[in-house]
C-alpha cells in the first residue's frame, strides 16, 4: 500500500475532507490543508510514511508558479511603483528582524553570531501562506497587501545572498573548500530557491551570467513566447496548451536554478513580461490549477511536519519561542508600517500577515546544520517553531478579521459563493457588470423601458441594498467565463461592462471579446488613461463617468452667470463633441508622454481659440450660423 | 376685466437678435402679460406638456413672437405645437378647451415689406405665408389676428430706429389685454435709409 496512487489518495481524502470543514467555520483553506497534514502524518494516523519530506520539496512547485501567477497579473508599471516598499520595507524588515534578534540573544548570553544567524533566517515569511490567505480574501491588491507582496518578494531575492552570508557565521569558520561543495549538497529545495550551478566561476562573471540570464528570460518573454504558443493555439487541442504552460514555467526555473537564482524569482520576472500578452488569461487559466494543488500538497506537508514529539517533551519552550518569534517579528513589521505611513488597519493586517516564519527556513536551517553554524539539536526547536507558526497564521488572519479589525473601519465582507443565475434571466439580450452608482442606473433605465437584463455584482453589500429596494442582482464575478456563460452571454446581443475596478473592467473586455466575440461591449471609463485601453483593445464605445455630470454642472454655472440656457447648453455638446473627438485622436499619443502633452494643448488651445472668436464676434466657428441676421447689402432682403 | 396675455417667445440665439431682444425686453415689462421664453426654459427640447396646456387655458389671448426663419418658427415653437396641441385638448370632437381664445403672431424678418409681395424675393405675402398658423389657430377654435411684422430687423440696430417699433409693439400688446382690436397694418411705418 505504498503506491503512489495510495499516497495520492490520502492526500486527496484529506483535503477534500478538512479543505471544506475549514473554510466553511471561516479559518480559510490554508489551515484546512494543514489540518489534514497534521492528519495524516506521523504524529497522528501516520498514513503517508516518512516520504513527507520528498513530497514538500516536490510540492513546493507551487510556490513558484504562484509567483509566476502573481507575475501575470502584475504590470511592470505597478512593479515600479512599489519599487520603494521592494527596497526599503523588505531590506529594513530583513535586516531589522536579524538585529533585533541578534541583540536578544546577546542579552541573553548566547553570543551574537548564533542569534543573527537565527535572525536572518526567522525573518523569512512565509510566501506561500501569506499570498494564499491574501488572494483569498482579496486582500493582495490592497496597500497592506501590495506592501507584504513587496517584502515577500525582498525575502526571496535576499536568500541568495544570505546562503552566502550564513556560513561565515560559523564558530568555527568553514574552509573555502566545504563553502563550495556545500552549495551542491543543499537538498532540492534549496536549489528551487536559489543553489547554484555556476559557483565555480568568479564573481564578476557569475554577475555577468545572471544579468544574461535575466535579461534572456525577458527577451523571450517579450518575442518568442507569443508567437510559439500562437502556433500551439492554433491546433485547438486544448491541453497542448497546458503542456506548454507548464513548459514555460519549468524552463525558466530550471534555468534560474542552473544560475544560482531562485526560481520563484525567475518566473516572477517571466510572469511579469507576460502580463501584457494576449495569452494572459489562458497561461492564467492552465496554470491555476496545478499551483492551487501544489500548494495544497505544501500546506499537507508542512502540517504533517509539525513535530508533535519535541511538542511534547519541551512544550513550554516551544510554546515560549512561538511566542516570542510572532512577538518579536509582529512589533517590527508594525514600526514598518508607520514608518511607511500605512493607516492603522492596513498595518496591523500586514503585521499579523507577516509575523510567522517561512518555507526559506526549512531550507535555510537544514542548510546552517550542514554548514556546522547551528547543532541539530538546536535547529529542531527552531524548525518546529517555524512550522507552528506558520500553522498559526491563518488563525491570526482570522483573529485580525474578526475581533481586531472590526474596531477599525468596516470589516472585509467574508467570503461568498456566487449566486446561481435562474434560467430565466440566461434569455436576456443584455448583461450588466457591475450595478454600483454607474450600472444601477443603466440598468434601471434598461427595465423601466421593457429590456431584460442580467446584472453581476462582485460587492454582496451593494447586492443586498439593491436587492432590498427589490431589484434582482446576482452576486458574481463578471470576469469569470464560467460566470459569463452561466449568465446567458453565449445568447446575449451586448455587455454593459460598468465596474469601478479599472484593470477588471479591462480584463473583462479582454474576456468578451476571447469567448463572447459576438458581444457588444458598452464600457464605463474611469478617464482618459482608462479610455485609451479600451481603445487599444478595439472598444469606441465608452463612457467616461463624470464627463455627463460635470458638463451638466458647467451648464448650470453658465447660465448662472447669464447665458441663455439654450446657448450653454449648445456649448457644452459642442465641448463634449470636441473633447470626444479628442480623447480618440489622442488615443495613439498617450504612451508617449511628451507628444501626448504637446497634441492635448494644441487641441485645448484651438477649442479656447473656436469659443473666444465666437463671443468676440458673436459667430460661432461652425454650426449655428444660420441664426445669424443676414449680411447687410443682401439683395435677397428687398 | 382685462383679458390676459401670453406671450410665448421662441428665439434659439438671442445673444445674436438685434430686434427681438428689445422687444422681449419690452414685452416683459407690460403689466398683466406673461412672458414665457421658451428656449430658456425648455434648452433641451424637453416641454412639460401639461404645464403649458395648464398655462393656456389660464389665459385668453396667445401670441407667438419669434424671428421668421424659413417661412415658419423656430424649431422649438414647432415642436410645442406638436406636444401641447393634442387631440381631445386643442383639436377633435371633445378638444374644445382652447375655443374662443386669440392668437396673435409677432414676427421679424431679415426681408423688406416689399420682399414678401408677388414681385418680391420671396414671391408670397406674409399672411398666405402664415397660413399654417391660421389654420392652426381655425381648427382649435381660436379667434386669427391680424399678425404684428417688423420687417427689415437685420437693418434695425440703433436705438432710435428701433424706438417706434418697440412702442408699436408695447402698445398693441396693452391693447389685448385691455380689450380693444390689434392694429390692422403688417406694413411699418416708412423706415429712413442709411
Amino acid at each position: 500500500m505504498d503506491s503512489l496512487l495510495f499516497h495520492a489518495f490520502i492526500y486527496l481524502v484529506a483535503a477534500v475532507i478538512t479543505v471544506p470543514l475549514a473554510k466553511r467555520l471561516g479559518l480559510g483553506s490554508v489551515l484546512g490543508y494543514l489540518l489534514a497534514g497534521v492528519i495524516i502524518g506521523p504524529h497522528a494516523l501516520n498514513l503517508v510514511g516518512d516520504r513527507t519530506g520528498d513530497v514538500m520539496h516536490f510540492a513546493e512547485f507551487g510556490v513558484v508558479m504562484m509567483l509566476f501567477l502573481v507575475g501575470l497579473e502584475l504590470q511592470p508599471a505597478l512593479l515600479w511603483k512599489l519599487r520603494v516598499q521592494l527596497l526599503g520595507l523588505g531590506g529594513l524588515q530583513v535586516f531589522g528582524t536579524a538585529l533585533v534578534i541578534a541583540l536578544i540573544g546577546a542579552a541573553l548570553g548566547l553570543g551574537w553570531r548564533l542569534p543573527f544567524a537565527a535572525g536572518l533566517i526567522l525573518a523569512m515569511s512565509s510566501t506561500a501562506i501569506v499570498l494564499q490567505s491574501l488572494q483569498e480574501r482579496g486582500q493582495l491588491k490592497t496597500p497592506a497587501g501590495e506592501s507584504a507582496f513587496a517584502v515577500l518578494l525582498f525575502q526571496d531575492i535576499a536568500v541568495i545572498p544570505i546562503l552566502a552570508l550564513l556560513p561565515l557565521l560559523a564558530l568555527e569558520p568553514a574552509t573555502p573548500a566545504v563553502a563550495a561543495s556545500t552549495v551542491d549538497a543543499l537538498p532540492d529545495a534549496a536549489a528551487a530557491h536559489g543553489a547554484s550551478g555556476i559557483a565555480s566561476l568568479a564573481g564578476w562573471q557569475q554577475t555577468l551570467v545572471v544579468i544574461a540570464v535575466v535579461a534572456g528570460i525577458i527577451a523571450a518573454g517579450r518575442y518568442l513566447v507569443n508567437p510559439v504558443f500562437r502556433i500551439i493555439a492554433r491546433t485547438e487541442i486544448r491541453e497542448l496548451f497546458t503542456a506548454a504552460a507548464l513548459l514555460l514555467v519549468i524552463s525558466v526555473s530550471l534555468t534560474m536554478q542552473l544560475v544560482g537564482l531562485s526560481a520563484a524569482l525567475g518566473t516572477f520576472v517571466a510572469g511579469v513580461v507576460l502580463a501584457n500578452s494576449e495569452y494572459r488569461h489562458e497561461l492564467e487559466a492552465d496554470i491555476g490549477p496545478f499551483k492551487g494543488l501544489l500548494l495544497g500538497l505544501f500546506f499537507i506537508t508542512v502540517g504533517a511536519q509539525i513535530d508533535f514529539a519535541l511538542l511534547r517533551t519541551s512544550p513550554g519552550l516551544i510554546a515560549g519561542l512561538v511566542f516570542a518569534l510572532l512577538t518579536v517579528k509582529f512589533l517590527i513589521l508594525f514600526v514598518l508600517a508607520r514608518i511607511f505611513r500605512l493607516a492603522t488597519p492596513e498595518g496591523l493586517l500586514f503585521s499579523f500577515a507577516l509575523a510567522q516564519g517561512g518555507e526559506f527556513a526549512f531550507v535555510l536551517l537544514s542548510f546552517v546544520v550542514d554548514h556546522h553554524v547551528f547543532t541539530a539539536a538546536q535547529a529542531a526547536p527552531l524548525t518546529a517553531t517555524v512550522a507552528l507558526s506558520m500553522a498559526i497564521t491563518p488563525l491570526l488572519f482570522v483573529f485580525n478579521e474578526k475581533f481586531v479589525q472590526p474596531h477599525f473601519a468596516r470589516p472585509t465582507p467574508p467570503a461568498r459563493a456566487a449566486d446561481q443565475i435562474d434560467p430565466a434571466s440566461q434569455e436576456n439580450p443584455v448583461i450588466i457588470a457591475g450595478f454600483g452608482r454607474f450600472g444601477h442606473i443603466v440598468g434601471r433605465l434598461l427595465r423601466a423601458n421593457g429590456v431584460g437584463t442580467t446584472v453581476l455584482d462582485l460587492d454582496p453589500e451593494q447586492v443586498e441594498v439593491v436587492r432590498r429596494i427589490g431589484l434582482k442582482v446576482f452576486y458574481g464575478d463578471a470576469t469569470r467565463v464560467d460566470l459569463l456563460h452561466a449568465a446567458g452571454a453565449a445568447h446575449a446581443k451586448l455587455i454593459v461592462i460598468a465596474i469601478d475596478d479599472e484593470a477588471k473592467s479591462v480584463a473583462l473586455v479582454e474576456t468578451v471579446q476571447k469567448h463572447f466575440p459576438h458581444l457588444k461591449i458598452f464600457a464605463r471609463a474611469a478617464g482618459r488613461v482608462h479610455a485609451f485601453e479600451f481603445q487599444k483593445r478595439g472598444v469606441e464605445t465608452f463612457y467616461r463617468e463624470t464627463l455627463g455630470s460635470s458638463l451638466e454642472l458647467g451648464v448650470d454655472v453658465l447660465r448662472a452667470v447669464g447665458f441663455r440656457g439654450h446657448q450653454a447648453l449648445r456649448a457644452a455638446r459642442t465641448f463634449k463633441q470636441h473633447d470626444e473627438a479628442s480623447v480618440r485622436e489622442l488615443a495613439e499619443f498617450w504612451e508617449d508622454d511628451d507628444k501626448y502633452f504637446s497634441e492635448a494643448r494644441k487641441r485645448i488651445e484651438a477649442f479656447d481659440q473656436m469659443f473666444a472668436s465666437d463671443a468676440v464676434t458673436g459667430r460661432q466657428a461652425k454650426g449655428d450660423r444660420g441664426w445669424d441676421p443676414m449680411p447687410p447689402g443682401d439683395a435677397s432682403r428687398d | 376685466m382685462p383679458a390676459r396675455v401670453l406671450v410665448l417667445f421662441a428665439h434659439p440665439a438671442l445673444q445674436k437678435s438685434r430686434v427681438n431682444r428689445h422687444l422681449a425686453t419690452a414685452a416683459r415689462q407690460v403689466p398683466g402679460v406673461t412672458f414665457h421664453d421658451l428656449y430658456e426654459v425648455y434648452p433641451d427640447f424637453q416641454i412639460d406638456v401639461p404645464r403649458e396646456q395648464e398655462q393656456l387655458l389660464a389665459h385668453d389671448v396667445i401670441v407667438f413672437q419669434h424671428p421668421f426663419y424659413w417661412y415658419s418658427a423656430p424649431a422649438l415653437l414647432k415642436e410645442w405645437l406638436d406636444l401641447v396641441l393634442e387631440y381631445g385638448f386643442a383639436y377633435g370632437p371633445t378638444g374644445t378647451r382652447l375655443q374662443g381664445k386669440s392668437l396673435l403672431s409677432a414676427i421679424t424678418t431679415g426681408g423688406s415689406a416689399h420682399a414678401y409681395t408677388r414681385e418680391g424675393h420671396n414671391h408670397f405675402t406674409m399672411r398666405e405665408l402664415l397660413a399654417p398658423f391660421e389654420q392652426t389657430a381655425r381648427l382649435c377654435g381660436m379667434t386669427w389676428l391680424d399678425p404684428f411684422v417688423i420687417h427689415h430687423a437685420s437693418r434695425l440696430g440703433e436705438a432710435t430706429s428701433l424706438s417706434p417699433h418697440i412702442a408699436r409693439y408695447t402698445q398693441v400688446l396693452a391693447n389685448l389685454r385691455d380689450g380693444q382690436p390689434a392694429p390692422a397694418s403688417v406694413t411699418p411705418p416708412s423706415i429712413a435709409k442709411p
